[in-house]
């Protein structure tokens, strides 16, 4: 019982670097509704960025804003410079080019920084939140700060008119630009936001996995699994389909005999898959119709 | 049935005569690929045996996606059974290398089929991540310990471990990585000559229908389940294929041949090739065997990028992938005709 | 430049005449009076391109030695390619060094599958495989694959050593196992069973992860559940630091074997955290480093002017760095003792005619031997125990026997 709860416990911890992740999934589905196979390599690619910084002595809160900023900019000009130009190509090409960044960041970030490992320091401090306790104080941090990205994404697609003005545009471009919309413009600025929250995931996850190139390789598939899981249109869902991955695959991998411990990526993903042939919108999410 | 046939894009209109310019093409193309290997070295002749297996392989995605519109990210996982298939039976069993081809592509359309029945409930992004976690899945069975004595676990399967190579039949004097190249060839001239065949067909018209207007398509009567579920076993059939002839050719299966690196390298042949468009398989297949190699002879280190740059560059040059800019070409060239 | 390359030709065709009869049945490729060409496959992309630091320095060593006037006058010309640890693509580049670039031989070539996918393609086509980068226990089959050749000391060899100690050492152990679901896992995983014999009852739990795994808290959690005292941990660098930093937090505080894979103090100790690894033991060969104790070494002086000059970029800290030197080093000390019968056959036969040579960055009393049986190069390790800042040796050279 007793490793049961702490399993429990650990698969939330580590379904909190999921969840953190699946909000900018769901934040670029909400902008392009595609998923974005780069958006890890630019999660890390920001983290780097961090990095850096605090490597040449910058200080930790003038760091965090900076990076953030840069990674905003830098989303907004990957669309204006490498998307705008094929607007209108088919939805497969534009998956080629998602693949394309992906080698190009991930490749770049090896040739800058190389690929050895590199800790980065936690806002929150070291060591646990108390004595024999299983969240470390930068896990307690990290699902905070999700917690509140959360309420603000919630809040800006409520209540703002841009968030209202980007679902308009992503769920129907042409309706929107008859509204006065501009639609091109609401891309750019999603993928802008999305790649601010990938860095904020990056900078959280870091110091839990270490930092290299390839850190986000499979965070962002169980970022994508928990997204999908709980619905790619809702980020409230997007970040309890985050904590159920991350939960469900310890239980797995601890208490399923034989070949839990092998197959608890499977397993997981497996279970995903039966949610969604039974709700294909996932939990809380809303169906979106399909013109025809 | 009759209204559908406008859908399928010409594939069947009036007859043609004999010689078309089509035909000469691909009888140029086929000597010339049949010549190849007697004028060059060995290591090209490896180079265009993967080639081949590749094509083969993109052109079942392609049955799928292109001709179907289903999406796969999963496909390495087909490719992979093929290879195992063909490495269990030619190394445990004894079973001549050439017999294991149609079992390979066998199990592949069952395994294809029964893997499109839940995937008739998810599309798009949906269906994408149920393939993706199929891709990213099956290494992971192949090393699993209950059935080490037969996958050989992480350490694989060496094929041909006795002979080192596999047999030339009838005496052939012939090179074994010749040989292998031409068996694969003839296997691909076959394959490519039945993909046609299925696109051009009643199945294929109604896979294409389902595709364009899966509404107008159940209101004419298409059964859209049995249609879209055979469309993932052939496909799946073909990929299998092309995995069994690779564990011919590379003589070797590890659960680290078929990451999910190889399902994206697959859609990155489909894309670049033409999606829709078969003979665009040869096309993408050279893309991802030829490009990666010279992006590391421009930079080693920063390979990907330049990988990654040079498909920016096609994908802005042709959006629509080789095929695309081919029916660009002959259109502009027919208006310059008729214009005339 | 001229005059000296003109010389280099002169004297290296009047070595050639004067050494020319024996040689002449036999396979000379990729070497010509002024060169030898020689191959390596690396995983400069993909998931284990942190490895990729090892051929680059390889690449870094052999500018210097043709600096110095390369290898009885010959320069050596390396030729490396990415194989992005995929094995058919490591097939493809062995096939296109072997067939299209005709190497002399491949050296270094990097992991278990990929290796295992060239074993019989290599040994069919009589190609030396030198000094392959895997501690696999395959390497060193002479009778079968009379063309292959490992370097490290193997993955079983070391895991006995661990559990000889334990068995010696810990009389109440109940060990706890963390091992990465892939060739390099289960063979140290093997070893260590062997080397336990009959008291495998010891162990109380081993738990696999994969390479995709994110974390491996929750094994780590079900390890300390396992009320294990003994915590063997088999993983690659990043898993390393993330076991023993998760280890610390949660309080869980065994007797810790760390497999040499990841010993390094700079790339896992440090990120891991110091305090966090205090008291780790390992089974080391090579000196580290970033440890004090071999700082005014002069094989670490050297090896330090060496970075400076030709491998600038290069991580100082890193292991993968002062790997990449030694093993180059070995390399050119095959074929000088091979002098001017660089056929392939003379290349493997003096590949298994070291004795007892000295290495630089091996540790002290730790040296290379081969013989037409014995395809291990480095079989002798030293268990030595982490103390905060450095590693501490303890104990006598172990020369293990291999199978």
């Amino acid at each position: 019982m007793d490793l049961f709860l702490q399993q429990i416990v650990s698969g939330f911890a580590t379904g909190g670097i999921y969840a953190c992740m699946a909000l900018s999934v769901v934040m670029i589905y909400q902008a392009i509704h595609h998923l974005n196979f780069a958006q890890g390599e630019m999660a890390t690619f920001s983290t780097f960025i961090a990095w850096q910084l605090l490597a040449w002595g910058l200080p930790y809160f003038a760091v965090i804003p900076l990076a953030i900023g840069l990674s905003f900019i830098g989303g907004f000009i990957v669309e204006r410079v490498v998307f705008k130009p094929i607007e209108n190509a088919p939805v497969l090409s534009h998956i080629v080019i998602f693949i394309a960044l992906f080698a190009i960041f991930n490749s770049a970030m090896g040739f800058i920084w190389d690929f050895s490992i590199k800790p980065v320091p936690s806002a929150f401090g070291e060591g646990p939140l108390y004595e024999g306790s299983l969240l470390s104080k930068h896990q307690t941090g990290m699902i905070s700060v999700t917690m509140f990205v959360l309420v603000l994404l919630w809040a800006f697609f409520r209540f703002t008119r841009v968030g209202l003005a980007m679902r308009a545009a992503a769920a129907n471009p042409q309706s929107a630009r008859l509204v006065g919309i501009r639609v091109s413009f609401m891309t750019a600025l999603g993928w802008g936001m999305a790649s601010a929250i990938g860095a904020v995931a990056g900078i959280l996850i870091a110091p839990v996995v270490f930092l290299e190139p390839n850190m986000m390789l499979s965070i962002l598939l169980y970022g994508f699994a928990g997204a999908v899981l709980g619905g790619l249109t809702s980020p409230l869902g997007a970040v309890i389909g985050g904590f159920i991955v991350g939960i469900v695959e310890n239980l797995a991998g601890t208490y399923i005999p034989v070949v839990g411990g092998e197959l608890k990526l499977p397993i997981a993903l497996f279970l995903i898959v039966v949610v969604l042939v039974v709700k294909p919108e996932g939990l809380l999410g809303r169906r979106v119709v399909q013109r025809v | 049935m009759a209204t559908s046939e406008t859908y399928a894009a010409g594939a069947a209109s009036a007859p043609k005569p004999f010689i078309t310019a089509e035909r000469v093409v691909y009888l140029l193309l086929f000597i010339g690929l049949v010549a190849l290997p007697f004028f060059s070295k060995g290591f090209f002749v490896f180079q265009m045996t993967k080639l081949l297996i590749y094509a083969i392989a993109i052109i079942g995605l392609n049955l799928l996606t292109g001709i179907n519109g289903q999406f796969s990210l999963g496909h390495g996982a087909f490719y992979a059974v093929g290879a195992y298939t063909t490495a269990i039976m030619v190394e445990m069993m004894g079973v001549n290398y050439m017999l294991t081809l149609p079992v390979a592509g066998l199990i592949c359309f069952v395994f294809g089929f029964l893997f499109g029945l839940p995937a008739l409930r998810l599309d798009g992004i949906y269906l994408a991540l149920a393939t993706f976690a199929l891709a990213i899945a099956m290494p992971q069975f192949l090393k699993l310990s209950t059935i080490e004595h037969l996958t050989g676990g992480v350490q694989g399967v060496i094929v041909f471990s006795e002979t080192f190579d596999p047999e030339v039949p009838f005496g052939l004097p012939l090179d074994p990585g010749v040989w292998t190249y031409l068996f694969t060839l003839f296997v691909g001239v076959f394959l490519f000559w039945l993909a046609r065949n299925i696109v051009a067909s009643r199945t294929g018209r109604a896979m294409m229908a389902i595709r364009d207007n899966p509404i107008a398509a159940r209101s004419m009567g298409v059964n859209i389940a049995l249609y879209k579920t055979l469309a993932f076993g052939l496909s799946a059939l073909f990929t299998g294929v092309a995995g069994a002839l690779s564990a011919i050719a590379v003589k070797f299966v590890a659960p680290d041949s078929f990451t999910f690196a190889l399902s994206i390298v697959l859609l990155v042949g489909l894309v670049v090739g033409g999606v829709g468009w078969l003979p665009g398989a040869l096309i993408g297949a050279a893309f991802i065997v030829f490009v990666p190699n010279f992006a590391e002879e421009i930079s080693k280190g920063l390979s990907g990028a330049v990988f990654g740059f040079f498909l920016i560059l096609v994908i802005y040059l042709a959006p629509q992938g080789a095929g695309g800019l081919l029916r660009a070409g002959v259109g502009r060239v027919k208006r310059l005709l008729g214009g005339r | 430049m001229l005059t000296r390359r003109t010389s280099l030709i002169a004297a290296a065709a009047a070595a050639l005449a004067f050494a020319a009869g024996p040689g002449s049945a036999q396979t000379v490729v990729g070497v010509t009076d002024t060169s030898i060409k020689i191959g390596n496959i690396m995983p400069y992309s993909g998931p284990a391109s942190a490895y990729g630091q090892i051929g680059e320095t390889i690449g870094k060593y052999f500018e210097m030695v043709n600096a110095n006037g390369g290898v009885n006058g010959r320069m050596i010309e390396y030729i490396s390619y990415d194989d992005a640890y995929s094995p058919p693509k490591t097939v493809e580049q062995a096939r296109k060094l072997v067939e299209s670039d005709e190497v002399a031989l491949i050296f270094q070539p990097l992991g278990t599958p990929p290796n295992s996918a060239i074993h019989k393609y290599m040994n069919a086509k009589k190609v030396p495989h030198l000094f392959v980068a895997t501690g696999a226990t395959k390497w060193g089959d002479p009778e079968n694959f009379p063309w292959t050749m490992g370097w490290q000391p193997n993955y079983q060899t070391e895991a006995k050593i661990y559990a000889q100690y334990i068995l010696d050492n810990i009389p109440d152990a109940k060990i706890g196992i963390l091992f990465q679901n892939d060739d390099y896992g289960k063979d140290y995983l093997k070893g260590f069973k062997d080397g336990l014999g009959d008291k495998t009852s010891l162990i109380v739990a081993e738990l696999p992860y994969e390479v995709a795994d994110p974390t491996v808290d929750s094994q780590i959690i079900s390890l300390k559940a396992s009320g294990a005292n003994v915590f063997f941990n088999i993983t690659t660098p990043k898993f390393a630091a993330q076991a023993i930093k998760k280890a610390h937090e949660i309080g869980w505080k065994p007797t810790q074997f760390l497999n040499n894979v990841s010993a390094s103090v700079g790339s896992v100790l440090k990120p891991a955290g110091l305090e966090a690894s205090v008291d780790i033991i390992t089974a080391g060969y090579q000196m580290d480093p970033t440890d004090p104790q071999f700082q005014d070494h002069p094989e670490m002086v050297e090896w330090r002017a060496f970075m400076d000059k030709y491998h600038p970029t290069g991580d100082k800290t890193s292991s993968f760095t002062g790997y990449g030197y030694a093993v180059g080093h070995t390399l050119v000390k095959v074929l000088e003792q091979a002098g001017d019968d660089l056929s392939r056959e003379n290349i493997m036969k003096e590949a298994a005619n070291l004795r007892n040579v000295r290495i630089p960055l091996l540790l002290p009393g730790i040296n290379v031997s081969t013989s037409p049986t014995d395809f291990y190069p480095i079989e002798s390790m030293r268990l030595q125990k982490f103390n905060g800042t450095t590693y501490e040796l303890f104990g006598d050279v172990i020369a293990a026997e291999s199978s």
